[in-house]
């Protein structure tokens, strides 16, 4: 296992730590498997005509189509030629990013599960379903990015991708490495978005100049968004650098929550000027309404 | 020790530490509690902002009142505070512990042994010796003992009040017995004796003298009188104080023998009273009922009275003649008796028919009646029965037509010779005579008799039939107390003029002279009066006079303790007369009943001459306190205040938590339980610390449910047979019937215990060393008290049992053995018996062998010729002992998976497994039969009872 920041050389320890790694990944590839199961299977048209395998529309034969694309059996119905056109199922390559750092790794109760946990579910439970219907999926994550591919084997590497990036310690990339990100391809962004917004922003920019499409995703724990302290509390950061004082915390509670829907407006703010999606999810509702809204937000913008 | 009022502070210094308990209190409102960490990822969006309250981050008032509760609490307890502290002098001078011990005493008995327990208790503490003792006993022949005092505790306890005062003579003792330096505490009864002030000199001399005394009055009841008819009851206390009621309850038999309050009554002292007296007026009957009086609610000798014949007033029969009421009044001879008796008890008069059936104590007889033939039996049986009948003579008398009729004989006292003797008649050269001084035997001695009293005519007793009454004769020897009679007055020529004779548990007694002046003047004087009084005394088994001659002895019939209880003193020795006629008691004389043949006498502290009760008076110097220390006994309060404090920060604790968040109260909880488990842990393991030793531990598993056992027979092989076999059998029991027993038990019958088995199986080994006598004591005991053992020869009855030609060493080896056992006469069981029905119906009790002949006692329904009583009778109709030789553990005998573990006889055609059923049929009917005994003999009965139901 990896700890104290070192990372182990010796064989043995770094099979112990592989195998640490490793651990975890079943049950979120089990996970990511059973939210993807509502989802429907198979590869989704995109609405529009192009080629695939998919009918799409009868149109008028126009002078110039080939014989051969003339349905015969719709046009015998008629004395009009028709052309039947087909749905373009062009596969895309989609970005995954969940945010590795310290304030993902929280739950405010024993029975629901970390940020962390939550986004990495989505991510790959999304990665699943996109996979299944043929896309190529690649991670943004961490300071290697994994190159967006398709099949079944590519899951498996976009878990460990994912787990890997929450472990690495020192948290060289916190933000989404969008420069691997292929142009017009789509990112999935993953956070809390808790901290300051001013890099994000440069990066999303920058990418939605090259045409990037994407989705933002702010995971909250129901905490977070509640906020129910009372009394003297001392609040502290996940990775204990940051602590506020507060001798009566439930005074807090209402500019607290004024200050995290003016974040969330931002968030808003921000996705409509790059003409990207966003939602809020919360870990305390069903991750597969938050899966079903991506789904949808994806379709929409292809 | 600092003291401060009712408290006392051991270490007082620790009390400053008050002094900061304000700053505590500022502290803790300065203070605020411990802020409760939180994670919180969102935390960066709270930078900046700022809580405008900062009112509730101080403690809430009354945790802080709590902590400040809980701390002084402590305090105060490591203050070491005790409450009535008893200031411990440093006198290291042994203690003496002194009470007056008398009746006076006894009303706080308690109350003054505690307080002396605790006195004794301090000088426990301080090291002192202590000797603690009664004025009412003589001192020891070296003064008082004194010993360590842990050791007087169970002496103290069984200290008693004497039911009587120190007398001078033993204060003057104890005065002399003090020469030591000693403390002394004196528990004084709060009376004046005389010697004390001597003996508080003599203690005070010798060191510190301290007095405890009660300041209450002392009360004492009697004496109680009997005044025309009427109780006068007196009581004396020995102070003037408020106004006091006292209710006084008379105690005697109810006509059933019971004893039961028969008559209450309240005396109330005046304010300035130290005497009162009331007048209890009672009906004769209950009156005489009364055995004694008492003090409701005051448990001391002096509240009780015990009465004696004084206080009863005998019934009197007078039997008018039958030719009165023609003459004068003063010429009656009645008018006299009448007069003379009516202050001394209730007179009825009215004819002999009609007085006796009424049971009168004395019946006076004039010379006008005849009785007739059945009257003067009846008279003579009731005479006999313990009456008094008095006769006075007269013309009739001395005319002879009684004395010489054979049936008026026995109404006499003496012969009478006829015609009378007329003195100082004319015809006469006597002159009247005078009285002879009283014989001192005679109920009328001590009694004078005046010189105007003088006898005209009398009537004479035969010579022979009295001895001479000389005054020369009063020696001891001279039989002047003859069945025949016995003069009780002489006149001065020796001649009686009041005879006397016993007549069974009753008397007669003969006036020779008439009850009317016409013969004498006796019935004029005072006298007179004073002889029926005397005469109606006897009557009432009361002493005429108390003896006082040194060999004259009382013996005490019930005496006194010092709380007024009456017991039996009848093995107590006897008092002289004269020291009961002193009337004081003391260590050899208790209050009670004493009695000298018919005569009862009681003795009691509130008797006639004691009737001042005086308040002690002591010296001015001395320190005299109450016996209820006002400061009560010691009471460390340490204890307490540390508990409250502990409570306190309990309940801190418990605040602290309500105050957090929840989570934080799950974690506490949490933390909570851990502890409480491991506080439980211990428990179980000290249980478990101590294994109970095999005998007990083998008992309690032959008590706890029923369990088959088997003798050991020292031959491993047979024992471990049994075992199993035993085992099996339990194991088919358990599946077949109610009865579910525990593992088998082999037996040692010379160190175990049998009464824990119902049932021994005893296996015999030829190589068994026959028991020893002890044992064999304890198996007749087993078989006597309802044990069965049953004996199993493993022969296969080849020796048979009929007669002595035990052909087998098994065989030889029983009947060796049963040579000490107590065996009833036996027979071989046939059909019909218990045990053939007792669960299964059988008819053969095979084991290993299939020929399972069985002995048992001979049936109580069957012939026998020994006179012997069945020794089954006693235990339910089974039989103490079955003999066979069917081997029949083996046949039970099955391992852990129930598989048979010996092969068998395969005497019948199928086989082992029948046998081996049939086998166990016979064990489950043999534990049945021992287990409920005849209950299946009713079965013949049965196909009746079922043909009967059904019709």
């Amino acid at each position: 296992m990896i700890t104290n920041g070192r990372i182990p050389t010796h064989p043995v320890a770094l099979r112990q730590s592989a195998h640490a790694l490793a651990d975890p990944l079943p049950s979120l590839l089990a996970a990511a498997h059973r939210l993807a199961q509502g989802v429907a299977a198979g590869a989704h048209g995109r609405r529009r005509v192009g080629r695939g395998d998919e009918f799409w529309q009868y149109r008028p034969a126009l002078p110039g189509d080939p014989l051969r694309q003339i349905d015969w059996r719709r046009s015998a119905r008629s004395d009009n030629q028709f052309v039947a056109q087909r749905e373009w199922q062009a596969a895309q390559s989609v970005f995954l990013w969940a945010d590795p750092r310290a304030s993902m790794q929280f739950s405010g109760a024993p029975n629901r599960p970390e940020k962390a946990h939550r986004a990495q579910t989505l991510a790959l439970a999304l990665a699943l379903v996109l996979l299944r219907g043929g896309e190529r999926v690649g991670l943004c994550n961490g300071p290697t990015p994994l190159a967006a591919s398709c099949g079944r084997g590519q899951a498996e590497a976009l878990g460990h991708g994912l787990l890997a990036a929450t472990t690495d310690p020192a948290h060289t990339a916190p933000l989404p490495q969008l420069s691997a990100v292929s142009n017009r391809g789509w990112v999935v962004l993953l956070s809390d978005f808790l901290d300051d917004l001013a890099p994000f922003e440069r990066a999303t920019s920058a990418a939605a100049a090259r045409g990037v499409q994407g989705v933002i995703i702010q995971v909250l724990d129901p905490i977070e968004e509640s906020f129910p302290f009372d009394g003297h509390v001392l609040f502290e950061s996940m990775d204990g650098i940051t602590a506020f004082d507060t001798p009566e915390a439930a005074d807090l509670q209402i500019r607290y929550k004024q200050r995290l829907a003016a974040r969330k407006d931002a968030l808003t703010d921000l996705a409509r000027r790059l003409g990207w999606q966003f939602s809020a999810h919360s870990t305390g509702a069903s991750a597969l309404s938050a899966l079903l809204w991506a789904y949808g937000a994806m379709s929409v913008g292809r | 020790m600092w003291q401060l009022g009712m408290l006392g502070f051991g270490a007082p210094w620790v009390l400053l530490a008050l002094l900061g308990l304000p700053l505590v209190w500022l502290m803790l409102r300065a203070l605020p509690p411990m802020p409760t960490r939180q994670r919180f990822p969102a935390v960066g969006l709270l930078l900046g902002l700022d809580s405008r309250r900062s009112e509730s981050q101080r403690m809430p008032w009354w945790l802080r009142a709590l902590r400040l509760l809980a701390l002084m609490a402590a305090i105060l307890g490591f203050a070491q505070p005790v409450l009535n502290p008893q200031p411990s002098p440093q006198n290291t001078a042994p203690l003496l512990i002194l009470f007056d011990g008398s009746w006076a005493d006894a009303a706080d008995w308690p109350a003054r042994l505690a307080r002396a327990e605790a006195l004794r208790a301090e000088a426990g503490r301080a090291d002192r010796a202590v000797s603690i003792a009664t004025l009412t006993r003589p001192p020891l022949a070296g003064g008082a003992e004194f010993g360590p005092a842990a050791g007087w505790t169970g002496r103290l306890a069984g200290l008693r009040p004497a039911p009587w005062a120190p007398t001078a003579d033993l204060y003057k003792s104890w005065a002399g017995a003090v020469r030591a330096p000693v403390d002394t505490v004196w528990f004084s009864d709060g009376l004046d004796h005389a010697g004390r002030d001597a003996l508080a000199q003599a203690l005070a001399a010798q060191g510190r003298l301290r007095i405890v005394e009660n300041p209450l009055a002392v009360t004492l009841l009697g004496p109680v009188d009997l005044q025309d008819g009427t109780l006068a009851i007196n009581a004396t206390r020995s102070r003037t104080g408020p106004t006091q009621t006292l209710r006084i309850t008379g105690f005697g038999p109810d006509p059933s023998g019971a004893p039961r309050a028969l008559a209450t009554t309240d005396l109330r002292f005046g304010p300035s009273a130290t005497k009162v007296s009331t007048q209890l007026s009672l009906p004769s009957e209950l009156r005489n009922r009364i055995t004694r009086f008492q003090i409701e609610g005051l448990r001391s000798a002096g509240a009780v009275y015990l009465t004696d014949g004084a206080l009863k007033s005998p019934k009197i029969a007078l039997i008018i003649g039958r030719g009165a009421g023609e003459g004068l009044d003063l010429l009656s001879p009645d008018y006299y008796l009448r007069k003379a008796l009516a202050p001394l008890g209730t007179v009825m008069t009215g004819n002999l028919a009609d007085l006796l059936p009424t049971v009168p104590d004395v019946i006076f007889l004039t010379d006008d009646t005849r009785p007739t033939l059945a009257e003067t039996n009846a008279l003579e049986r009731w005479v006999k029965a313990g009456g008094l009948l008095v006769r006075f003579a007269g013309p009739r008398l001395a005319m002879g037509q009684d004395g010489r009729s054979d049936q008026n004989a026995d109404l006499l006292p003496v012969p009478l010779r006829p015609g009378g003797r007329s003195i100082g008649g004319a015809l006469s050269w006597e002159t009247p005579q005078g009285l002879r001084p009283f014989p001192d035997e005679s109920p009328f001695a001590g009694l004078s008799a005046p010189d105007e009293v003088r006898i005209l005519r009398q009537v004479m007793a035969q010579p022979a039939a009295l001895p001479r009454n000389t005054p020369n004769t009063t020696d001891p020897s001279s039989d002047i107390k003859t069945d025949t009679g016995r003069s009780l007055a002489l006149l001065a020529d020796g001649t009686p003029l009041v005879t006397a004779r016993d007549s069974g548990a009753g008397q007669i007694v003969l006036f020779h002279v008439t009850a009317d002046p016409s013969w004498s003047t006796l019935p004029l004087s005072g006298l007179f009066e004073q002889m029926l009084e005397r005469l109606l005394r006897q009557a009432n088994g009361q002493p005429t006079q108390i003896d006082i001659t040194p060999t004259a002895l009382w013996q005490p019939q019930s005496s006194l303790d010092g709380f007024g209880v009456l017991t039996d003193a009848s093995t107590q020795p006897s008092v002289p007369g004269g020291a009961l006629a002193a009337g004081e008691p003391g260590p050899d004389l208790p209050p009670g009943i004493y009695a000298q043949g018919a005569a009862q006498l009681a003795l009691n502290l509130g008797h006639a001459g004691h009737t001042a009760l005086r308040p002690a008076v002591w010296a001015s110097e001395l320190q005299i306190g109450p016996i209820s220390a006002t400061s009560g006994p010691e009471w460390p309060l340490q204890p307490a205040l540390l508990g409250i404090a502990l409570a306190a920060f309990m309940a801190d604790i418990l605040a602290s938590v309500a105050l957090l968040t929840a989570r934080k109260r799950r974690m506490m909880a949490g933390l909570v339980g851990i502890l409480g488990f491991f506080a439980l842990i211990p428990g179980p393991n000290l249980a478990h610390a101590q294994p109970l030793p095999p005998q007990e531990a083998r008992a309690l598993r032959a008590l706890s449910q029923t369990v088959l056992a088997h003798v050991l027979t020292g031959d491993p092989r047979l024992d471990q047979q049994a075992q199993v076999g035993l085992q099996g059998l339990s194991y088919t029991l358990a599946r077949r019937t109610a009865i579910e027993p525990g593992a088998p038990i082999g037996v040692d019958i010379e160190r175990d215990e049998l009464a824990f088995y119902p049932f021994l199986y005893w296996p015999i080994s030829a190589a068994q060393p026959l028991p020893s006598a002890q044992a064999y004591q304890r198996l007749n005991s087993y078989l006597r008290g309802g044990g069965m053992i049953l004996f199993d020869t493993r022969d296969d009855d080849l020796a048979g049992f009929d007669g002595l030609n035990a052909t087998t060493p098994t065989a030889a080896q029983l009947q060796s053995l049963a040579q000490g056992l107590d065996v009833p006469p036996l027979a071989p069981v046939t059909e019909g018996h218990v045990l053939t029905r007792s669960f299964y119906l059988l008819q053969s009790f095979p084991g290993r062998f299939a020929n399972g002949l069985l002995w048992a006692e001979v049936q109580a329904t069957q012939p026998q010729g020994s006179d012997r009583t069945l020794m089954s009778a006693t235990n339910d109709g089974v039989s103490p002992i079955l003999i066979g030789g069917g081997d029949w553990a083996a046949a039970w005998a099955t391992d852990a998976l129930g598989q048979p573990l010996f092969p068998l006889d395969q005497g019948i055609g199928t086989g082992g497994a029948r046998q081996r059923e049939m086998a166990l049929r016979f064990g489950v009917n043999l534990i049945m039969y021992v287990l409920t005994g005849n209950y299946k003999a009713d079965q013949v009965h049965l196909p009746a009872l079922i043909e009967r139901l059904g019709q």
